[in-house]
């Protein structure tokens, strides 16, 4: 039982990780109504902008701060310079572009910062907690986690660029009829996907360690958590991830080899789409003929 | 979903028009003369360059099958690596256990694709779009693990190692072109099926269910069954081209398949026209040669190249370079027929 629940505990740490990177996806199919493929690689650059800034002498939480505004600042322009070209072209040509940039980054981040394995320092100290049941570091990555999610959930609430940008998701003519601008709202969404991907990228990057195919594995479970929360829900992306952790660590340990993990994902997201296809929290997509 | 579906709509429709006699005749010369040039190709080339044309043609029928199911039926699949590394291993399986000879084991792959196919197919018949997309993603990513875990077939990361065929002692050919030119049969073979299936009242099933699936239904096609069967007929092609490659390439291990194999195909198949025939071919070179051509311009970062070709490839051209050209040309064509046509008018009274 006690292995059980600490098998649990890990898995819900993993499982928050799988939440923010699903919750970056959920933003960016909610503003532009794409499958942002190089989410994961983004997120992986980000952290070596972190990385570069913790080797320079800076501290974590600075290094943290600084990584956070240039990746809202690299994603907002992405979707300026390079999504836009694409938004009313056929879909293939904007899933041809995310994998193009799941590409481009990936062979940068090698070309920059080699292909060899990087310690990647973690801010919380690791020890256990309650009888062993958790980690401090397991903690510490739910808690921000959650912290991230409290601060998401109120800037769309209360805030009138929140608000604006619910607005350009859900009726994007509409909203260019009261004056919002449409554009600038899914750049930023754009820029909070890419800050959330890189919060994501950071807080696994101890655990995983660096290097630029770090995020392979993450992101497929991340579309899982996506799927299973129901792509259109932000809430939903952070259930779906959560469960997904704690699925995989169970399946891990105690069923199949762990050399079958992304089968695991794959029968998952399978068994997702045949038995709940919105999704947990998602809704039905209702269609006019 | 309905703007996606809508999104895939908007490319041109493939479905070709017979104009007049003389365009058909001119039509059938220039075919004629294509496929002769290619016949003749191989013995102007070297070896490894044949070689090279052999692979452009093997990657040709595969991108030929995703076109079947993207641009015709407008499911996306980011896993089409894995149907083709099925028919690659149930050719190298079948020649290296039980022997069978090279040629024989083209139809067992393509049966066994198609039925993995339709069995893939029927869940995918409740996603549209992207989710499609992330489920062949899945799949492309679960790909070589699921080589590497049924070893006691697959040989495990070790991968089988296959003799290469034999040509015919009397014609003197070298193994390269022999090669070449089976590849360039079952190249022919599938695009004159392809042509055949989309032209006919399958296609047009396809095209309409693609366009305009509630119509397409209410007008009394069966839309399960023929996206099923799109599934069935495009992994056909793929696995065909799968099984041909671990012939030509003598060996087949699990890392060969990678997602990157799979990412490929979509790239090839968008950027040579996705509802588009002849685009296949133009994919077929752009997967041969783009990585070549970016390992040229720079060691460091050659996907980097190839990852900026794309874009640029989808900024200047969504659909694709076949797709692009086409209606283009369709245009000029029917300008010199029409004042051919008047010419001939002012002249007959």
């Amino acid at each position: 039982m006690h292995e059980l629940l600490q098998q649990v505990f890990s898995g819900l740490a993993a499982g928050s990780i799988y939440a923010s990177v699903a919750l970056a996806l959920v933003m960016i199919y909610r503003s532009t109504d794409l499958v942002n493929f190089a989410q994961g690689e983004m997120a992986m650059f980000s952290t070596y902008i972190a990385w570069t800034l913790v080797n320079a002498g800076l501290p974590f939480w600075a290094a943290f701060a600084i990584t956070l505004i240039v990746s809202f600042a690299g994603g907002m322009l992405i979707e300026r310079v390079l999504i836009r070209p694409v938004e009313n072209a056929p879909v293939l040509a904007a899933v041809v572009v995310t994998i193009g940039l799941l590409l481009i980054f990936n062979s940068v981040a090698g070309w920059i910062y080699s292909y060899t394995v990087q310690d990647f320092p973690s801010p919380f100290p690791d020890r256990p907690l309650f009888h062993a049941l958790i980690t401090t570091r397991d903690l510490g990555v739910i808690a921000v986690t959650l912290i991230m999610l409290v601060l998401l959930f109120l800037f769309f609430r209360f805030t009138s660029t929140g608000l604006a940008m619910r607005a350009a998701a859900q009726n994007p003519a509409s909203a260019r009829l009261c004056g919002i601008r449409v554009g600038r709202m899914f750049a930023i969404g754009w820029g909070l996907a890419a800050a959330i991907g890189a919060t994501a990228g950071i807080m696994v990057a101890p655990v995983l360690f660096l290097d630029p195919n770090m995020m392979g594995g993450v992101l497929l479970y991340a579309f899982a958590g996506a799927l299973l929360g129901g792509i259109t829900s932000p809430v939903g992306a952070v259930v779906g991830g959560l469960i997904v952790g704690v699925t995989e660590n169970l399946v891990g340990t105690y069923l199949i080899a762990s050399q079958l993990k992304l089968t695991v994902a794959l029968a998952l997201i399978i068994l997702v789409l045949v038995f709940k296809p919105n999704g947990l929290f998602g809704t039905a997509i209702v269609r006019r003929v | 979903m309905e703007k996606n579906s809508a999104a895939i709509a908007r490319t041109p429709v493939g479905i070709e028009r017979h104009g007049t006699t003389a365009a058909g005749t001119w039509r059938w010369a220039a075919t004629l003369l294509a496929i002769a040039i290619a016949v003749a190709l191989p013995f102007t080339l070297r070896n490894y360059h044949v070689f090279e044309l052999t692979l452009v043609m093997i990657y040709a029928i595969a991108v030929l099958g995703l076109n079947i199911l993207t641009g015709y039926n407008g499911q996306i699949s980011l896993g089409h690596g894995g149907f083709f590394a099925a028919g690659a291993y149930t050719a190298a399986i079948l020649m290296h256990r039980y022997g069978v000879p090279y040629w024989a084991t083209l139809p067992p792959a393509g049966l066994i694709c198609f039925v993995l196919g339709v069995l893939f197919g029927l869940p995918a018949l409740r996603f549209e779009g992207p989710y499609l997309a992330l489920v062949t993603l899945a799949m492309a990513l679960a790909t070589p693990q699921l080589l590497k875990y049924f070893d006691t077939w697959t040989g495990g990361q070790q991968g089988i190692n296959l003799v290469k065929p034999v040509p015919p002692a009397g014609l003197g050919l070298s193994q390269d072109r022999w090669l070449y030119l089976i590849a360039l049969l079952a190249l022919l073979i599938a695009i004159r099926v392809a042509t055949n299936m989309l032209n006919g009242r399958t296609g047009r099933a396809w095209v309409a269910i693609r366009d305009q699936p509630i119509a397409a239904a209410a007008m009394g096609i069966d839309t399960a069954r023929y996206k099923t069967l799109a599934f069935g007929t495009s992994t056909l092609f793929t696995g065909v081209a799968g099984a041909l490659s671990a012939i030509a390439i003598g060996y087949v291990s699990p890392e060969s398949y990678s997602l990157f194999l799979s990412v490929s195909f979509l790239v090839g198949s968008a950027v040579g026209g996705i509802s588009t025939i002849g685009g296949a071919i133009v994919g077929g070179f752009f997967i041969q040669f783009v990585p070549n051509f970016a390992n040229d311009i720079s060691d460091a970062a050659p996907w980097a190249i190839y990852g900026l070709a794309m874009l640029l490839c989808m900024y200047t051209m969504p659909h694709g370079v076949v797709g692009s050209v086409k209606p283009w040309l369709t245009r000029l064509a029917q300008r010199t027929a029409k004042r051919r046509s008047q010419n001939d008018g002012g002249r007959s009274p």
